[in-house]
């Protein structure tokens, strides 16, 4: 399963619940505001670290861009894609859930 | 692998309507099929033609538009949806008794059973939202 999020996690509260809900093995993807529940040093940098464990976590490249954040700024093991790879990813997923 | 695309948010509102328009190009753009683009809620705005964004800025509705006439698209719009929002064609115009319609040419009206048949018929359903 492919989880998909576009919310920022200071605003709503859909990449907790993700985060919280998601099975092992799934993937997720931040886009949009969700971009900024990607990099290191906020409130919620911990959770998503303790998810990688078991899941995979992408961001979408020209939204982290288009908010001037710096890729070397991701916590590790989160891997950029872009628009493509958005749908790569959808493809490679059983299924694509949205958060909204 | 066939897709279908659904819509929920207006353009201009957020981002969501953008995010929906470039995951599509890119999904054609890598030679999948796009089965229908089906626009609710607030996503039946994306199919005004009487939008008229500042020059320097994306017009959503066209690019909707060009890429459906390039890619001969299905972008169908919920009739129920676009009636409460002031979204008509020229038939349900006519038949409501309006005086005007809004509808750009590319986009059809119709039921939520677009919705569910895309669903089925497509490999893969991708929501965009707000």
């Amino acid at each position: 399963m492919l989880h998909t999020v576009n919310k920022s996690p200071f605003e709503r509260n859909s990449l907790e619940s993700c985060l919280r809900l998601s099975a092992a093995g799934s993937a997720i993807l931040l886009f949009e505001d969700a971009v900024v529940g990607a990099v290191t040093g906020t409130n919620i940098a911990d959770k998503v670290s303790a998810a990688l464990a078991d899941r995979e976590i992408y961001v979408l490249g020209p939204d982290l861009a288009a908010r001037g954040l710096d890729q070397s700024k991701l916590i590790d093991g989160i891997k950029v894609v872009d628009y493509g790879g958005f749908v790569d990813l959808s493809v490679e997923k059983s299924a694509v859930q949205a958060w909204v | 692998m066939k897709f279908t695309i659904q819509v929920n948010e207006g353009p201009y509102q957020h981002q969501t309507a953008d995010s929906a328009y470039q995951f599509t190009k890119a999904a054609l753009e890598k030679g999948h099929e796009i089965f229908r683009v089906f626009f609710y809620h607030d996503g039946v705005n994306n199919a005004t033609r009487l939008g008229l964004p500042p020059q320097d800025d994306r017009n959503i509705t066209n690019l909707w538009a060009e890429l459906a006439e390039k890619h001969e698209l299905d972008l169908v719009v919920c009739v129920a949806a676009a009636q409460r929002r002031g979204l008509l064609d020229e038939n349900e115009a006519s038949r409501n008794g309006k005086d005007a319609h809004n509808i750009h040419p590319a986009f059809r009206i119709s039921g939520l059973g677009q919705l569910i048949e895309g669903g089925i018929q497509a490999d893969r359903l991708v929501v965009f939202g707000d």
